[in-house]
Formats: structure tokens, sequence, C-alpha cells
């Protein structure tokens, strides 16, 4: 859209501008102070500098959990962008099913993300919950809170649930602004399904696409409830996300200024994907 | 072509299989789920939900998340209608900057947060109110309502405003009279939104409440942990909490697809 230069416009901003400053600035401040200091408690802080950021980069701890971050992420990336585009493209178009099929869908979205946890956990309870029970009895031997590998697929299986259908309403709404002529030159022009897909669906589904890559990028990387409420990070700390890893440090063992120096270096890292994600969202826009 | 509706159906089947699960646990008594598997309630009770709808430190929570949901949904899109406003509008100083940092806080871990919120509004003594969580979701609900506000109000052509101008209508005038009624698809994708998001977040919530505003979430969380193993209980407290969402998401049904991508499809 054009735009025209208008100063003013800033104090339609000033309201957002002021209450997000609150929330955001206020605790930002607050964790460098905590990042650079020592206490023993009592409020008696002691400079440390930036001791405890070498020690985080360098822990042996920080690492292994942020592997085991970005495995996760990019498992859950790998599963659910293609079956969220399968599954929106086998949709119907038209008719009372579009409406069942949403809301539905929808669903997983707005249960709280304890009671995601919660119920996944019930649902795999090896002697008594449906999954669990159901594959012990076909023969697997299967059960989440003693076996890492068990574990993994269960917290896995879990955000597959609760995400996909984010990236099927996103690539739904793509599929569902190409105009019908499109398919129709298609199918005079004798081309395959793969081509359609390959030269008018996919090019139609790119922005939203884009956005739900980096929606599920971000929103994985920040995972704390869910698995939390189903592992605990368990067994042992094998499924100990780095949000997870974040609140055991901080309010577990109350070791404020590491805690704080590892929030600084999760924070810049989100903040480079934000930063991408902003770059290429940009992109697309201006073409 | 066909034979299309089996994935649907499929992925909605697997959808629906774990909350079958909790339904059908919130049905059963204690013995009856500790004794081993069934598919179906044998011994169909009713006594979990009757315990919440009667036990205050139940029914509370539900209050309680939908008062800090509600406070949060109005005080978000409110300040968010302006500012989204001047974003798909003007051009001004540093708004690509800014534009791009309220991003950022849509993106900011909320375990990052937890400890420092804690202290600050336990200092201002905000501590254990409905607006403490209200105006904490704010950080990342405001940035999500000025999005997609934005690319809501970016599809309405600037015409709208000159002639409204031209017309002799002073910007308020306009903006309360024309403008969002316009957008009010828009502003209803947006709410129903900022309730989700404010709806599903528990980390703050729990973290900055004890007694008066406890919401639902950590009310379960606490009884799973304290009085043992009360999985009857839990399942049907979980399913009470899929019921706003379910209203909500079925007035939003036609839009919904298209506020998940931000107003920009």
């Amino acid at each position: 859209m054009r735009k025209t230069t208008n100063q003013k416009a800033w104090w339609l901003v000033v309201p957002v501008l002021l209450l997000v400053a609150f929330n955001a600035f206020i605790p930002l401040m607050t964790v460098v102070n905590y990042s650079l200091q020592e206490t023993f408690g009592n409020n008696v802080f002691f400079w440390e500098g930036v001791t405890w950021f070498e020690k985080v980069l360098h822990s042996d701890r920080f690492h292994a959990s942020l592997l085991r971050q970005l495995l996760f992420t990019g498992m859950i990336l790998a599963i659910e962008i293609p079956l969220g585009i399968a599954v929106a493209l086998s949709m119907p178009r038209k008719g009372p099913w579009v409406s069942v099929c949403l809301v539905l869908m929808a669903l997983p979205l707005l249960i709280p993300w304890n009671v995601v946890g919660a119920m996944w956990n019930i649902f795999a309870l090896p002697d008594i919950g449906l999954l669990g029970y159901s594959l012990n009895s076909m023969g697997f031997d299967y059960n989440f809170t003693q076996q890492p590998v068990s574990a993994w697929m269960t917290t896995v299986l879990m955000d597959v649930w609760h995400w996909t259908s984010l990236v099927v309403l996103l690539c739904y709404a793509g599929v569902c602004s190409i105009p019908d002529a499109y398919y129709q030159a298609a199918r005079i022009d004798g081309a395959s399904g793969w081509a359609v897909f390959r030269y008018i669906q996919l090019p139609k589904m790119k922005r939203v696409l884009t956005i739900a890559i980096l929606l599920r990028f971000m929103d994985s990387f920040m995972i704390y409830t869910e698995p939390f409420v189903l592992t605990g990070g368990g067994p042992g700390n094998t499924t100990t996300f780095l949000s997870i890893d974040l609140v055991k440090i901080a309010l577990g063992q109350f070791d404020l200024g590491p805690a704080a120096a590892m929030s600084l270096i999760y924070f810049l890292v989100v903040l480079l994907i934000c930063w991408l994600f902003y770059t290429v969202m940009m992109r697309n826009e201006e073409q | 072509m066909n034979r299309k509706w089996i994935v649907p159906t499929l992925y909605i089947l697997f959808l629906m299989l774990p909350i079958y699960g909790l339904l059908s646990m919130s049905f059963k008594t204690t013995n009856e789920i500790l004794g081993g598997f069934s598919f179906f309630p044998q011994q169909f009770t009713l006594e979990n939900y009757i315990k919440i709808f009667t036990d205050p430190t139940w029914y509370n929570g539900y209050i309680n998340s939908l008062i800090y949901v509600v406070i949060n949904t109005f005080i978000s899109v409110g300040v968010a209608l302006p500012a989204a406003y001047a974003f798909s509008r003007y051009r001004f100083l540093g708004d690509k900057h800014l534009f791009f940092w309220l991003l950022t806080n849509r993106m900011a871990p909320p375990a990052v947060f937890a400890l420092p919120f804690f202290q600050l509004y336990s200092a201002i003594e905000l501590f254990d109110t409905h607006l403490a969580v209200a105006l904490a979701h704010c950080l990342f609900n405001i940035p999500l309502a000025v999005w997609i506000l934005e690319g809501f109000m970016s599809g309405i052509p600037k015409e709208l405003d000159e002639t409204a101008y031209l017309d002799g209508y002073s910007f308020s005038r306009f903006f309360v009279r024309i403008f969002i009624p316009t957008i009010a698809a828009g502003i209803g994708v947006t709410m129903f939104f900022c309730f989700m998001y404010s709806w599903v977040e528990l980390l703050l919530a729990k973290t900055l409440t004890s007694v008066n505003a406890k919401p639902i979430a950590a009310t379960m969380t606490r009884t799973a942990s304290t009085s043992g193993y009360e999985l009857g209980l839990l399942a049907a407290a979980g399913s009470l909490t899929i019921i706003p969402g379910a209203f909500v998401i079925y007035f939003v049904r036609n839009y919904i697809a298209k506020g998940f991508a931000l107003g920009r499809v």
C-alpha cells in the first residue's frame, strides 16, 4: 500500500509502546542485572562481569540441552510441514464439511498447554492409557516414563497432534486463494497431479508456508509446559529442552546468575531467528 | 480424486483419540481407572464433575481464568487498534524498527520472563490479581493483535479514509463510525487469537498468582501433585477446559485460517 509520511502517527502507537515496554524493558533489565552479578542471598550482590556467560557457553549441560532442542525442532518441522500440506490439499474446498473440518482441526490449538500435557500423559500411560495399552498389547515394549526412545516418540507425537493443525489451516488458506481458472488451464495443458502441486499450489502457498515454518520453529524452540507436564524432562535428562533446563536452574536451584546469562543467550538465539523471519516476510511483502 | 476424504478423516480421527481418552477417563471412578484399561467407562459416574462444580477452589479456577483472559483481550485489542492503523497507513520515524521490536516480544520465551515478572508485579503490588496476569499476557498478545489487525487493515483501500476526510469526518469520528465497522471481522478474529493465547498460557499465569486469581490450569497441576493420583478428577477438569475454546472457534470458523496467516493470505 502507498503510505504517506506522517510523524503524528506516533501518537497512535504510544499506548502500545508504553504497555509493551513496561512488560519487556524492566524484566529484561532485571535479567541483565542478574547475569552480571553473584549473590548469596539477602539481596547482597557482587559484580561478576561476564563470568556467567563464559561458564554457560562452555558448560556441557547447556550444549546438551541446546542439541536436544535443535533435534526436537528439526523433527517437528520435518513431520508437521509435509503432513500439514498433505492434509490441507485433500480437504474439501466447499460444502458443509468445510466448517466441520475446520472446527475439529482447530480444537487442539485451544486446549491449555498443561492440559495437552496431562491429556497425553493419561493417553500414553503404559497400563491404563489408550495409546500405551494398545501399543503394549500389540507386543511393543512401551513405557514413556522409563525408556528415552519412547519418551521422545511420545513428546514428538504430542507436538504433532497439538500443532499440525496450525500448518493445515495456513496452507488451506493459501490453497483456497487459488482461482479455479488456474486448475482449468492446467487440465487443458494436461498437467500431472505433481505438476499442479509444484507449479500452481506450492508457489501460491509460499507466503503462508513461510509464516507456518517460522511460527513452528519459534514456538517449538520455546516449548515448556507440554513436555514438562508429560515427562518432566525425563527419564533422566533425555527430554530436558532449553526452557525446561532454564526453569530448573532459575527456580529449582535458584542459581540466578547462570540462569540469567543462559536466558540472554537463549533470547539472542531467538532474536536472530526473529530477524531472519522479519527479513523474509518483508521481502515477500515487497514482491 | 474421490478418495481424498480419507486423509482428513484419518487426521481428525488421530486428533480425536487423545480427547476421547480424556473424556472417557473423566467418567470413570478412581478404582476403575487404576484397575486396568477399558475403552468405555464400565461404572459410568458424574462424581468427578459434581466435585468440580461444588468445590469453590475448583470452579473459581475457571472464573479466574476467564476474568483475566477477557480483561487481556479488551486491553490488547483496544490499544492495538490505533497502532495497527498507524502502521498500515503511515510512514513515520522508526516505524519499521518499532514493528520489529514488537515482533521480538511475541517471540520472547516466557521462561526467560517468569522470575523478573514475579518481582516486577510484586513490587507494584499487583501480585495475585487478575490485572497482573492480564497485563503480563499483553507482552505477547499486543504484538500479535497489532500484526493481525495491520494485515486486515492493509486489505482496505486508502480511498475509504480519503473519501471520509473529504466528507468532513474528523479522524476519531471516521475511525469509530466507519473504519471499525468495516474491519469488524478482523477485530473478531484478533479477539479470538488474544483469547486463545491468553487461555492456553500457563507459565506466567501460574507465576503471578497464588490464591485469589489462581487459574484453573494451576489448580490442576497443584491437585495432581498434592492429593495423590486423582486421575478422574484431573481428566474431568481438563475436559471442561476444552469447552470455552470449542465455543469461540465456532464463531470465527470461517475466518480462522486468515487469522493464522496474520491477515496476509
